[in-house]
């Protein structure tokens, strides 16, 4: 076997552990990339690494590199991962501990930095949102989506493991790809293959079968042990995606289909820190049980800009629901958000945000479609966003009142406020943003 | 003879978000009904579907030799995860809302 293989083990800050284990233990890997940063986790990292400056990083961090880094060690798998966050030297100085912990002496970890660029944006610094930074108020951090270029000298440096903060996805896939086969960073047609592979990779199992069952439409086997996705990689970009042996799930043309387009506006215009990529005549070939061949992506130079995404502090968001079941139970969940509309309203003054659903007659869809008359178990659920935790109080306050002041029969109160972040893109040019590699040893 | 069947019968469907935009990527399970299932996803069917949800742009960017169609709806997700009071502030339900919509099959 030529290609490179690179399995992904974690596509988005939750995903599951065990199986990336199971990953790791069934095929033999020389990539694992763990990618856990979305753009609202880091803004979350950023907040956690301003109350204690030893955080800021993945909070799951040192539970996935217990399970795997023995493992990825034993058979000569490195690892890359975004979990660096906010705070990557934290974290790659907290995976060196555990290394040692764990008798794995000599681990080395490479830290990607650089992707911190809030000194580099001012108040006049344009939002693609519209308006500027200023007038949106004071970030609690900025960072720039780094690609294939800047992670390639952590690669250099042999390290077991590469820890980053941003990168955008697709490039935590394909950098690997670069060094193995020393593509030029200006060969377009092969980034364009790569980042392909990546795109296809970043969200986990969402490729093997994972957020795909439709029972009686889209069957799903073994959903409850899904594997993980992998991919095998030729000289010439052309890919092979499969998923671990004997695991749950499934890859073929749908489930690739479905992935191809996730997150994607103009499929001829897919753009990365590293290139402009048209999947829009991608090939995509069943090869065997699980094994699905995909080529045909084109590419064409790189933006010219990198993306930043700048944090905003959110407020919080409150919500809060109470529960009506059996006959007439619509009419009196009817009954409970007119009275809470009115106390919020009415009683309250309160002038901002408000939403109200009920659900089981109809919730989500809510703004889409209209009312359905009956259901016989309905969920008030009303919700909030305040700058301050009054607003919020208040509604948690309101609505476990109906309890005892509002329709017969309402029970299971449940209510929460939960601290928000907002985020706004900018660009900076790719020569403001410099980058470093630092190495930390067990 | 023709007859209505809602688009979940003969499509599979996925969302995604950015910001405020929702992008659905759609697939007919059969190449024949790929046709019906570009029609029933015009942007002025879709706004008239659903008025007050769809408030900004549609474009759809057909995918022929999949049988599929990638349709980008701006303002589309009631402020996006950064202002939404949605349960579902993603709106990853919205393919399944697109399938919700009905078509006509001509047999």
């Amino acid at each position: 076997m030529s290609g490179l293989r690179i399995g992904c083990g974690a596509g988005f800050a939750s995903d599951r552990l065990d199986a990336a284990v199971e990953l790791v233990e069934r095929v033999p890997l020389d990539w694992l990339v763990l990618e856990c940063l979305g753009e609202r986790t880091l803004a979350f990292a950023h907040r956690d690494r301003r109350a204690d400056p030893a955080r800021g990083f993945d909070p799951l961090l040192e539970r996935r590199m217990r399970a795997l880094l023995p493992r990825c060690r034993a058979r000569g798998v490195r690892l890359v991962s975004n979990m660096g966050a906010a705070n990557p030297l934290a974290a790659g100085e907290a995976t060196v501990r555990l290394a040692r912990a764990l008798g794995l002496s000599g681990l080395r970890v490479a830290v990607l930095l650089g992707d911190e660029v809030g000194e580099l944006l001012g108040p006049d610094t344009p939002l693609w949102e519209g308006g500027t930074l200023g007038e949106r108020g004071a970030p609690v951090g900025a960072n720039a989506y780094l690609g294939c270029e800047q992670l390639l000298p952590a690669l250099s440096t042999g390290a077991e493991v590469i820890l980053t903060g941003r990168v955008a996805d697709p490039s935590l896939f394909l950098a690997p790809m670069v060094e193995r086969f020393g593509w030029a960073l200006d060969d377009w047609q092969k980034l364009a293959a790569g980042t392909l592979v990546g795109h296809l990779l970043e969200c986990g199992m969402q490729v093997s079968g994972g957020y795909f069952a439709d029972p009686g439409k889209k069957d799903v086997p073994d959903l409850a042990r899904c594997g993980f996705p992998l991919a095998e990689i030729e000289a010439d970009g052309v890919a092979v995606i499969g998923k671990t042996p004997g695991s749950g799930g499934r890859v073929d043309a749908m489930t690739v289909k479905e992935q191809l387009f996730y997150e994607v506006h103009d499929p001829s215009a897919y753009r990365t820190p590293d290139v402009t990529a048209d999947f829009s005549a991608v090939a995509i070939e069943e090869i065997g049980p699980d094994r699905v061949r995909v080529s045909g992506a084109r590419g064409r130079p790189r933006p010219a800009t990198l993306k930043v995404t700048v944090g905003f502090d959110g407020g919080f968001l409150a919500e809060a629901g109470v529960s009506y079941a059996g006959p007439n139970a619509a009419a009196r969940a009817r009954l409970a958000r007119a009275v809470l509309v009115e106390r919020m309203r009415s009683v309250h003054g309160y002038a901002g945000p408000l939403r109200i659903d009920l659900l089981g007659l109809r919730s989500l869809h809510a703004t889409a479609l209209p009312e359905p008359p009956e259901s016989e178990d309905v969920r008030l659920r009303a919700a909030l966003r305040a700058p301050d935790r009054e607003p919020a109080e208040l509604l948690l306050w309101e609505v476990e009142a109906l309890l005892t002041c509002g329709p017969a029969g309402g029970g299971g109160y449940r209510g929460r406020i939960t601290p928000q972040v907002t985020t706004a893109s900018a660009s900076l040019p790719r020569t403001a943003v410099a980058t470093r590699v630092e190495v930390v040893e067990a | 003879m023709s007859r209505r069947v809602r688009l979940h019968a003969i499509a599979h469907a996925r969302a995604g978000d950015k910001g405020d935009t929702s992008n659905v990527c759609l697939f007919a399970y059969e190449p024949r009904h790929y046709p019906a299932l570009l029609r029933a996803v015009a942007p002025e069917r879709l706004r008239a579907a659903f008025p007050s949800l769809l408030r900004g742009p549609i474009r759809l960017f057909p995918l022929p030799a999949l049988h599929g169609v990638n349709v980008v709806m701006e303002n589309a997700l009631e402020g996006g995860v950064n202002a939404s009071l949605n349960l579902d502030g993603h709106g990853k339900s919205w393919s399944f809302l697109l399938l919700s919509l009905e078509v006509e099959l001509e047999d």
